[in-house]
C-alpha cells in the first residue's frame, strides 16, 4: 500500500487553513504544501491598509519551523506548480513531480493589467507582499496617485494613499464604484465616504491609456483629459490562477469547476478560496468568491473531504467580505443580486446606515456601514433563509 | 477559549460559527457568553479560531 500524502497547491490562507485542518483532523501521512511566492503563508488582507500606512513587517501567519516541524510540512516555496496530471496522480513543479493520494488546489488569482499598459516604472497591481512593498516606497506627502478601478482593493489604497498625504484621484469605468459588490445605490452611498475624506473619485471614465517614457507620467482618459501621476495603481480585479491546470483535463470556467462538496472531475482533487467555483446549495447559484473568510473555511473545508471523503460536507455559505475605508467599515453579507434594497438604519449620507436585499420572499443580503453587532445577525438570518419580513422585525426590534 | 480584545475587530464570524457561545456586543467586539464547553463543540471552536479574521481567538487545551 502507497502511504497517504495530501498534496496543497498554493501557500496562501487557503492552502495553510487546508494544511491545518488535515492535521487536526488526525491525517498522518505525508503533506506537501507548493508555493509560487517565495515568502511565507501571509495575510493579505493589511497589505492595502496597514501595511502602506506604517512600517510594519509582512503579517506571516506562522514562522517556518512551525511549519516544517508542528505541522510536518514538506514546504516548497518560490516554486510554482506547473501541471496537474490526474492518471498518474501526480503535481509537476517544474521538471519534478509529486504524487498524491488526496489534493487541494488553491493557487488563488492574480492581479489583472490594463490591456495593452505600458511598462513603466511607477505603474502597479497589488497582489502580493512585493507589490505592496514597491507602493509603499513610493508614497509620500505630495505624490500625485491614480488609482485606476473603484472596487474594494482600489478603494483602499486610495485611502491608505491619502493618509501618507499624496494627492489621490480614483478613476472608475462603472457609473459607481463598489457596483459589482453591492449595487448602484450603495456603491454611490460608499463613494462618499472618499469625497468626505478628500479623495477624488470620477466616475464614469474610461482610461485611453498610460502615458510616460520611463516612469508613468499620467493617465489619459476617454474624455481627453490626462491626470497628471506619480504613481498608477491598477486595481481592475483579478483572474483566477489556472493557467497551469492546461492540459490536465479539469474543467476550468471563471475557476476550476467543482461539486458542492469542492471536488473537482479528478479523483480525490479538491479546490478551494479564490479559484474554486462551485454551486452554492444556500442560494442555488454558481459561485466563485475572493474574500478571506471563504479561504479559510473552503481550505478547511476542501482539505477534510479530501482526506475523508466518505464524510464529505457541502459547502454551503454566506459570502462575507469587508473593507476598512478612513475610519469606517464596510461590511457585506450574502449576495447582491436583488429586486429590493431597503435602508433600515441611518441614511446614506451619514457614517452609519444598514440596508437590506431582498429576492422574493427573502433576505439575500445585508450591507452595513460602521453596523458590526447587526452585520452577522443577519448573516445567520441569511444562512437558514430567513423571509423578509422576519428580518425587518428582527432588526426593527 | 480566549479573546485578544486588542486584537478584535468584531467581524462576528465566530458568531456566525456559534451564536450561542460568541457574540458582537455593542462595543463592537467579540465577547463569550459561556466559558463551558464540551468536547463536543472542539471544532466548532477550532474553526472560529482558524477563520477569524484578526486571528483574535486562542483555544488552550
Amino acid at each position: 500500500m502507497t502511504e497517504e500524502r495530501l498534496v496543497v497547491v498554493g501557500a496562501s490562507l487557503a492552502g495553510l487553513r487546508a494544511v491545518e485542518a488535515a492535521r487536526r483532523k488526525g491525517f498522518a501521512g505525508k503533506i506537501t504544501l507548493i508555493g509560487a511566492e517565495p515568502h511565507l503563508p501571509y495575510d493579505r488582507p493589511p497589505l492595502s491598509k496597514e501595511f502602506l500606512t506604517t512600517d510594519a513587517e509582512p503579517a506571516y501567519f506562522r514562522a517556518e519551523e512551525a511549519l516544517r516541524s508542528d505541522l510536518g510540512v514538506d514546504l516548497r516555496l518560490g516554486t510554482p506548480a506547473t501541471a496537474l496530471l490526474p492518471g498518474e496522480r501526480v503535481v509537476a513543479v517544474g521538471d519534478e513531480e509529486v504524487s498524491y493520494t488526496a489534493a487541494v488546489l488553491a493557487t488563488g488569482a492574480t492581479a489583472r493589467n490594463l490591456r495593452g499598459a505600458p511598462d513603466l516604472r511607477g505603474v502597479h497591481t497589488l497582489r502580493g507582499i512585493d507589490d505592496a512593498s514597491a507602493i509603499r516606497a513610493k508614497l509620500a506627502p505630495g505624490v500625485r496617485v491614480v488609482v485606476i478601478g473603484a472596487g474594494f482593493i482600489g478603494s483602499e489604497v486610495a485611502c491608505s494613499a491619502r493618509r501618507r498625504g499624496a494627492d489621490v484621484t480614483v478613476v472608475e469605468a462603472a457609473p459607481v464604484p463598489l457596483v459589482r459588490a453591492v449595487g448602484e445605490r450603495l456603491g454611490a452611498a460608499c463613494s462618499a465616504l472618499h469625497e468626505r475624506n478628500g479623495t477624488l473619485v470620477r466616475c464614469g471614465a474610461g482610461v485611453e491609456s498610460i502615458e510616460g517614457t520611463e516612469s508613468v507620467e499620467g493617465v489619459r482618459l476617454t474624455d481627453g483629459t490626462t491626470l497628471p501621476a506619480d504613481l498608477v495603481i491598477v486595481g481592475v480585479g483579478v483572474t483566477p490562477e489556472t493557467g497551469w491546470l492546461e492540459g490536465s483535463g479539469l474543467r476550468v470556467d471563471d475557476g476550476v469547476v467543482c461539486d458542492e462538496n469542492l471536488a473537482t472531475d479528478a479523483p480525490g482533487v479538491y479546490a478551494a478560496g479564490d479559484v474554486a467555483r462551485w454551486p452554492n446549495p444556500l442560494f442555488g447559484q454558481q459561485m466563485r468568491l475572493e474574500h478571506w473568510t471563504t479561504a479559510a473555511e473552503q481550505g478547511m473545508l476542501a482539505a477534510r473531504n479530501a482526506i475523508r471523503p466518505a464524510e464529505a460536507k457541502e459547502c454551503a455559505t454566506v459570502p462575507y467580505f469587508w473593507s476598512d475605508l478612513y475610519d469606517s467599515r464596510i461590511q457585506f453579507v450574502g449576495v447582491p443580486e436583488a429586486d429590493e434594497i431597503a435602508v433600515v438604519s441611518g441614511d446614506l449620507a451619514s457614517d452609519s446606515f444598514l440596508a437590506l436585499y431582498r429576492r422574493d420572499d427573502l433576505v439575500i443580503g445585508a450591507l452595513g456601514l460602521n453596523q458590526r453587532r447587526a452585520v452577522m445577525k443577519l448573516r445567520q438570518m441569511i444562512g437558514k433563509r430567513a423571509r423578509w419580513d422576519e428580518a425587518l422585525a428582527a432588526i426593527a426590534s | 477559549m480566549h479573546i485578544d480584545t486588542d486584537v478584535c475587530t468584531g467581524h462576528g464570524v465566530c458568531e456566525g460559527i456559534r451564536p450561542d457561545i460568541f457574540e458582537v456586543g455593542d462595543d463592537g467586539i467579540a465577547h463569550l457568553l459561556t466559558e463551558e464547553f464540551t468536547e463536543e463543540d472542539r471544532q466548532d471552536l477550532e474553526d472560529a479560531v482558524d477563520q477569524c479574521p484578526t486571528q483574535a481567538l486562542r483555544l488552550e487545551r
